[in-house]
């Protein structure tokens, strides 16, 4: 069964607060218990308590699956980008190294690329992936879009994202503030101790989107 | 004679922590469980719904449970892993006894024998030095079941005032402050009254770490269009994006408040009318805010006047609002003025008994609400109660089938228990859901009062670290094992349901209570037979009390997915029996009825008026000087709980955050000339700390944190202060002067110990 249509993945780096719940959650999954397919990073903990969490992007034109030699990864007619399929995949690590979003890993022991397959499992059958189900202040949020239109007035789902020369647009949505942000986000207790708040405003390049540089 | 057996470390290699893994059929693709148990967390007071998948008679695995109304299937690390301290290989599945001869410093004992040993020995000291030769530690992260019959065993078996738990360590200031302004300890409103709200004031409460289900309501609310406000010495990840953050320096909270409060007098941003109708006491408090000017308040507290003023704003012209606090602001020896800052501010906008606006502390254990309510505290009674309150003793004597005058009176707070055991007062203890050797501050002395009991028994189901100095260690029950009821974060009473049996000798908890009784010759009132039967029975004794459950039942818990009290079995204005009253979701709404007010106002006191209190700073007891020029603080992280007795064993989430950490800001670290990752040393007037450092802008250059999770050389309670609040007795976790250097050398531990030994 696909995964139906109108169920969708959306990830809110602002709300995630690095639990690590989602990746605990991965390896609970009855199809790879023990090991996750996700990722979760710092984007730079000296500096600021910001973490990002990655799942697969599940791109429309995986690049992963265009650099594999032998084949082995399938995207289904409900847009999910399986993992490799067992007896194609020659550990090559070639999708590794090609994924933009740095998603796939190698199992070496089991001679097999591994990834997320959004718990292909649970949501071919109407169920959230598990990482989505627990995360407890939903950064990655499953569902129908007008739910997150309705729970989320404040940001807006994108999904075309550019690496160098190449354009991406994925199934997956990353979750980016409407408005320009009025203020940055708190990083340096001592900027806050100042009685003069200094500026801190970063801009970021946002493709396909009315709001071409939104800060953050 | 209750010393370390043998060397820690042979205990530690007997006893572990060791962790628990993924094996097994907790590994297996292709095996599936007999069956689903809904269930809750076992960790902290979100009580998060949660399915346990369950095969035989292990549990093999987790499954969301979606339907569950608080967190609807989310759940932070803890929770995804809980169930992996089941079949641990650290698991307690016998009676032990001490025995310096064998290797691990324990030898097994038959239950019958151990149960025996324990009543003899309370019997022999009891004969030789009185009733109140035996204490009792219990904890909040009991079933109220358990707490219930607790508080009872103590009074009615044992005869002894001395009781009391480790919300003593947790909740005790903020429940002291409800009293002296509410007249009655609960949150105001069930969390889903946040989304909506216009300003949400958190103020202490790492809220991503310690309770994340919270962090999405708050951000809920954020996106339709609250603005929220962080208080904090460090910049957590629910600062990290807050409207507002408020740097505040260690111990300066109710400062801030008098500040803050001072603002919305000068600009009049009262609710005037709310404050004539249904307070007293305002002009007292004003009276007291008038010295604290902008200035003042921003040199004490270190948060600059710009943040000051514009919280105010903010609070002072919200239509609604919510304020959450934790133990940021109620781990200090003025916690209870803090809590009463808080208060203040809600009263003096009169945003509270409404939807959308509410007040409430954020409970840190899993029965943290329901496991303050019914007697295991050294002051209280079942129902709220007072000890001190002929009445109330009369309505408890009654319901327990004893003479009134056979009730010991109040005990002693569980460090002044402590302080008795060291004047050789006390002299044997009986310990369950405890562990102060790590959890209690100034943790050495605690250990040389151990060393000084005479016989001490205790009840786990792992070999805590303060079981290491145990007599006789009785094998209990794991949350799964047994089944009862908890009252979470909102005040909402929810069903443990009980998924497994225990192993081996193992014994659920109430049963091992009862043998004890029954052992000594003392069994009238303990013949419970299952958990239900002491709720029934709990149920008449909390009747007429503020905490009413007497119309609660087991039935309607798990029909409804919760019960928040007040719930009544007689209407409390008629006095007609009622069997389908709801509960009470949200307290102080106006025109509300309740027994204390009789519908004079809506909060519990006779003239149904809050109470606004004096809410008066001082700094804290062993404050930064020149010798000690850095500030300590303590907590928690997301992966651990409390002393880590279950969270230690629990192999994915010692290895998210294996070992404790000097976390510190580089402007302090480039002044000791410290770098991330090298071994750094803290020193207080009571002990020293080696640990790594971790180097990050995320706190104030001031201060120092170190999570409190560890055991022993790298407990940071070896560092911090027995200075208690005078009302709650809550120690002053959150703040202590320190100095910190760069360490000669790599401890001794490192070499020796895994990092979560």
């Amino acid at each position: 069964m696909p995964k139906p249509d109108d169920l969708h993945f959306f990830i809110d780096p602002n709300r995630c607060i690095g639990c690590q719940s989602c990746l605990h959650a991965c390896t609970e999954c009855d199809t790879h218990r023990g090991e996750s397919m996700i990722h979760l990073e710092y984007v730079n903990r000296a500096e600021s308590v910001q973490t990002v969490p990655v799942v697969c992007m599940h791109c429309e034109q995986p690049t992963c699956a265009e650099v594999c030699p032998a084949d082995a990864i399938k995207r289904t007619s409900d847009g999910v980008v399986q993992s490799a399929r067992k007896p194609r995949c020659i550990a090559c690590g070639n999708c590794v190294v090609a994924c933009p979003f740095g998603v796939p890993e190698l199992y070496e022991d089991r001679k097999i690329m591994m990834k997320c397959d959004m718990c292909y499992d649970r949501s071919s059958v109407g169920k959230k992936p598990m990482c989505a189900t627990v995360c407890p202040s939903q950064a990655l949020f499953f569902g129908t879009r007008e739910e997150i239109e309705r729970l989320r007035p404040q940001s807006t789902p994108i999904n075309t994202f550019q690496f160098g020369a190449q354009t991406i647009t994925t199934q997956v949505h990353m979750m980016v503030p409407r408005a320009l942000a009025t203020r940055a986000t708190y990083v340096d207790v001592a900027a806050a101790m100042d009685e003069q708040p200094r500026s801190r405003a970063v801009s970021l390049k946002v493709i396909g989107d009315p709001f071409a540089d939104v800060e953050v | 004679m209750a010393q370390v057996p043998v060397d820690p470390i042979r205990i530690i290699e007997g006893f572990g922590p060791h962790l628990s893994a993924m094996t097994g059929t907790r590994l297996s693709t292709s095996v599936e469980p007999d069956r689903l148990v809904k269930t809750h967390c076992c960790f902290c007071g979100q009580q998060c719904g949660i399915q346990l998948k369950v095969r035989g008679n292990e549990v093999i695995g987790f499954e969301p449970w979606e339907e569950f109304p608080f967190n609807h299937g989310m759940l932070c690390p803890k929770g995804v892993k809980r169930y992996l301290q089941g079949a641990h290989p650290d698991r307690l599945t016998h009676a032990l006894r001490r025995d310096p001869s064998s290797p691990s410093g324990f030898s097994r004992l038959p239950y019958g024998d151990a149960i025996a040993r324990v009543a003899g020995e309370i019997a022999r000291l009891q004969q030789a030095h009185g009733a109140g030769a035996i204490a009792v530690l219990s904890g909040a992260s009991l079933t109220t079941e358990k707490t219930y019959l607790l508080g009872k065993f103590a009074r009615v078996c044992l005869k002894t005032p001395f009781i009391d738990y480790n919300g003593r360590l947790c909740m005790v200031s903020a429940g002291a402050a409800n009293k002296k302004a509410f007249g009655i300890d609960r949150a105001t409103s069930p969390w889903s009254d946040m989304i909506g709200t216009n300003v949400i004031w958190v103020a202490g409460s790492n809220v991503a770490e310690c309770s994340p289900i919270t962090t999405n309501y708050i951000w809920q609310a954020r996106e339709q269009g609250a603005k929220v406000i962080v208080q904090d010495p460090r910049i957590t990840p629910i600062a990290r994006t807050c409207d507002l953050y408020l740097p505040v320096k260690p111990g300066r909270d109710a400062a801030l408040f008098a500040g803050v409060l001072q603002i919305m007098i000068e600009r009049d941003w009262l609710d005037h009318e709310f404050i004539r109708d249904c307070t007293v006491g305002f002009e007292q408090v004003a009276e007291y805010c008038r010295e604290w000017t902008l200035s003042r308040t921003a040199e004490v507290t270190g948060v600059p006047q710009r943040a000051i003023m514009q919280a105010a704003e903010w609070w002072g012209t919200a239509k609604t609002s919510f304020l959450l606090h934790a133990r940021g602001i109620e781990h200090h020896s003025n916690g209870v003025q803090n809590s009463l800052g808080t208060i203040n501010l809600v009263l003096a906008s009169g945003r509270i008994g409404k939807p959308n606006s509410g007040y409430g502390t954020i409970v840190g254990q899993a029965n943290g609400q329901g496991g303050r309510e019914h007697g295991q505290k050294c002051d209280q009674l079942p129902g709220w109660r007072d000890i001190s309150n002929p009445e109330h003793r009369r309505h408890i004597a009654g319901v327990w089938g004893i003479d009134e005058k056979e009730l010991p009176g109040p005990g002693v707070d569980a460090y002044e228990l402590f302080r008795k055991i060291d004047r050789g007062e006390i002299k044997g203890l009986i310990s369950i859901c405890f562990n102060p050797k790590v959890s209690l501050p100034d943790n050495n002395f605690v250990t040389r009062c151990l060393e000084k009991l005479e016989f001490f028994a205790a009840i786990d189901f792992f070999l805590n670290d303060t079981a290491w100095h145990a007599d006789v260690v009785l094998p209990g029950s794991l949350h799964e094992e047994d089944e009862g009821t908890v009252t979470q974060v909102e005040g909402r009473i929810i069903k443990i349901n009980k998924a497994v049996d225990c192993p081996g000798e193992a014994r659920q908890d109430w049963r091992i209570i009862q043998d004890i009784a029954q052992a000594l010759g003392r069994p009238h009132g303990f013949a419970f037979t299952e958990p239900q039967e002491i709720f029934e029975e709990l149920r008449v004794a909390s009747k007429g009390g503020v905490a009413d459950y007497s119309g609660v039942t087991y039935e309607k818990v798990t029909q409804q997915l919760g019960v928040f009290w007040p719930c009544y079995s007689e209407d409390p204005k008629t006095g007609k029996p009622i069997s389908d009253h709801q509960g009470t979701p949200r307290l102080f709404e106006r025109g509300s009825y309740n027994p204390v007010a009789k519908g004079t106002g809506p909060f519990y006191f006779p003239d149904g008026r809050a109470r606004f209190n004096v809410a008066d700073y001082r700094p804290p007891v062993d404050d930064g000087s020149e010798e000690y020029p850095i500030y300590l603080t303590t907590g928690r992280v997301v992966s651990q709980f409390l002393s880590g007795t279950q969270t230690r064993r629990i192999g994915p989430l010692v290895r998210q955050y294996a070992e404790p950490r000097i976390e510190m800001h580089p402007r302090l670290a480039e002044k000791l000339g410290i770098a991330d990752g090298d071994w750094a040393t803290a020193e207080t007037r009571r002990g020293t700390i080696t640990l790594r450092a971790q180097v990050v802008t995320t706190i104030r250059p001031d201060t120092i944190f170190i999570p409190y999770h560890w055991a022993g050389r790298k407990s940071a309670n070896q560092l911090t202060v027995a200075a208690q609040d005078p009302i709650s007795k809550i120690p002053q976790y959150k703040v202590c002067g320190c100095r910190v250097r760069k360490a000669d050398a790599a401890p001794d531990y490192a070499a020796i110990l895994e990092p979560q030994q």
